[in-house]
């Protein structure tokens, strides 16, 4: 290759390169807008959220946030995320447990119905969760349990979140079968193999369906909606439905805004501390779909 | 460890490791014993199939033929819960809000999603950053948080509205205005299209160089080399996201049940179905109609599932061998 021609390359790429992260950058303002926009409302006088046009306030007040600690009608702040607290981590206990055991099933037992299980269970992840809405809560009505947790967290417990399980199937079966096999000369049952072997290969997988249970528990809005009708065992998303007035003017509106900030804390530090697992466990999900 | 289990597998008598070996193939009790070991390890999805999933869905087509309140033992109607609802200008007027939604917001989600992959998958540095980076949103998109933040940035005289009267066409907020509201939840549901990137981003990175080597030998062009190369060689990718991103925005609740501040207006311009679908069920208490309402639902679902999949022979490449 002849000098000049490299130098232009050279050239090019660098224009590429700087056209490449601009358009970059360019998306990532307005993705980041929201999120920035709500840390500077947090500190800012209500009157001035919605129409003040500097992000960030030149008088920051941390008034909105001292207010929270009187809580809402009587309830304190933290009841609300114990509850959230609670629910989420029901959950992830209940989906890493039950969901591991049928995805273990799936990937390395062979027994009679398998394939018919898996469509059918395969089914589910498309399946409206509307359709069963009605039903379930008049189940659970008739079974005197509106107003728990019962049926917010039971499903995590018998492995209803298909995702979870087709995620831990695909991991599962990427696992060498000459360790089964090793395993099951020495005399290992079947739960000695899931609980020594393939649980631990699984860890990527277990952590990716823990932090989004997590996740989708704190932000579960219809659940806690349907189910929950007493202050005091509101989750967050119920406990933020509080801040807003019937006219949709909240009479607090810095309050509101401060604790919409406080709720997203969590999802997004967990974000900040496992994103190659989300992000990891997403993009499998889609290939050999 | 492994000479460990070397050494344990010497020791087990001969005889022993033959039969298992035997058993695995053809004995009967082996096999026996691996289906009880199945169904065992399965119980907690049977149990949760055929109480949350199967006797629900049975319960609610039984209620979709009846007049019921919760409280009143169910009466059956025949096919008057449908035929109310199809005269109903309410139950019209939430698959309209619906449809548009759909059609309007999952191609652009899709579209961008897939734009912004491309960009990134040139490989350039800091592609981890940004791809985590435009991720974010997904995780966050569903929370009561952003709902109201999203209801914010777009009321009177707030950022969206100044900057479109800045540019010269003026609207308002588009919070209270029938016309744009539906537009601000589209705007939020294309703001997630992080997750659908990401999985592009898995697709694209699959795509063997080689064939963009051979192509530009040929001759071929940018855009020869996307339609030809990699739009057939990511086509599963692509029909995994758009099946699962439809089935998603029809099912739309929470965001436009918080941006509208739970009134699913101003005049139901945001009444999405299952918005619709949970006044009539949990406010009204019309639980017959409401599960009528949701096999509606699902037979949409059903049918574009369907559609999808009888589509994908014409356009879906799959790799020899890796199905």
């Amino acid at each position: 290759m002849s000098s000049t021609s490299s130098l232009a390359g050279a050239g090019r790429k660098r224009t590429g390169s700087l056209a490449w992260h601009l358009g970059a950058l360019l998306i990532l303002a307005v993705i980041l807008y929201p999120v920035v926009w709500v840390i500077g409302a947090s500190f800012k006088p209500s009157k001035d959220i919605v129409n003040s046009l500097t992000l960030f306030p030149s008088h920051p007040i941390l008034s909105n946030f001292k207010g929270l600690a009187d809580g809402m009608a009587d309830i304190s702040i933290w009841t609300f995320f114990q509850n959230s607290l609670v629910y989420a981590v029901g959950a992830v206990v209940g989906v890493l447990v039950s969901c591991s055991l049928t995805a273990y099933a799936f990937a390395r037992i062979r027994f009679a119905g398998r394939n018919l299980l898996f469509s059918l269970m395969i089914g589910t992840l498309l399946l409206p969760y509307h359709v069963l809405l009605i039903p379930q809560y008049v189940m659970f009505q008739k079974l005197e349990l509106v107003n728990t947790y019962v049926p917010l967290l039971i499903g995590k417990y018998l492995a209803t979140e298909a995702f979870f399980v087709f995620l831990m199937v695909q991991f599962m079966r990427n696992l060498p079968r000459e360790l089964d096999e090793a395993a099951r000369l020495d005399g290992c049952g079947h739960l000695r193999i899931y609980w020594s072997i393939v649980l631990p290969l699984c860890r990527p997988a277990l952590i990716t369906s823990a932090i989004f249970t997590f996740i989708n528990a704190w932000n579960d809005f219809m659940g806690p909606l349907i189910y929950l009708n007493e202050p005091g065992k509101y989750t967050v998303s119920l406990g933020l439905m509080m801040f807003r007035d019937s006219d949709g003017v909240a009479a607090n509106y810095g309050g509101m805004i401060a604790m919409s900030l406080v709720a997203l804390l969590p999802v997004l530090l967990f974000f900040l501390a496992f994103q190659r697992y989300l992000i990891d466990g997403m993009a499998t999900s889609g290939l050999k779909g | 460890m492994g000479t460990a289990v070397t050494l344990v597998k010497d020791s087990v008598p001969t005889t022993r490791a033959a039969r298992s070996a035997a058993t695995a193939r053809t004995g009967r009790p082996g096999r026996r014993r691996e289906n009880l070991a199945g169904y065992l390890f399965m119980s907690p999805w049977i149990a949760g199939f055929l109480l949350l999933t199967a006797g629900p869905m049975v319960a609610s087509l039984y209620f979709a033929f009846t007049d019921y309140n919760l409280f009143n033992t169910p009466r059956w109607i025949g096919f008057d819960n449908f035929t109310r609802m199809f005269d109903d200008p309410r139950w019209q007027k939430s698959v309209e809000v619906t449809a548009k939604y759909v059609v309007i917001g999952t191609p652009l989600k899709l579209l961008l999603a897939l734009g912004v992959a491309l960009l990134l998958a040139q490989s350039r540095r800091g592609q981890a950053f940004y791809r985590a980076a435009f991720y974010a949103p997904s995780l966050i998109g569903a929370s009561v948080s952003v709902g109201f933040v999203w209801r914010s940035l777009f009321s009177d005289d707030a950022v969206v509205d100044r900057a479109q009267s800045f540019l010269g066409f003026h609207v308002g907020g588009w919070v209270g205005n029938a016309d744009w509201v539906l537009y601000c939840l589209v705007a939020l549901t294309v703001w997630q299209f992080g997750a659908p990137m990401v999985i592009f981003l898995a697709g694209l990175k699959q795509v063997p160089r080689e064939l963009y080597e051979a192509a530009e030998m040929d001759g071929a062009g940018p855009f020869r080399r996307f339609w030809n190369i990699t739009l057939p060689m990511i086509s599963p990718v692509l029909f995994f996201n758009v099946l699962l991103e439809t089935i998603h925005s029809f099912q739309i609740f929470g965001s436009a049940y918080v941006v509208s501040n739970t009134s699913c207006g101003p005049a139901d311009a945001t009444l999405v179905y299952t918005c619709y679908l949970y006044q009539q069920g949990f406010k009204n208490s019309q639980m017959g109609f409401a599960s009528a309402m949701a096999w509606m639902l699902l037979l949409a679902v059903a049918l574009v599932t369907a559609a999808l999949f009888w589509s994908q022979k014409k356009w879906v490449h799959y790799e020899e061998g890796a199905r």
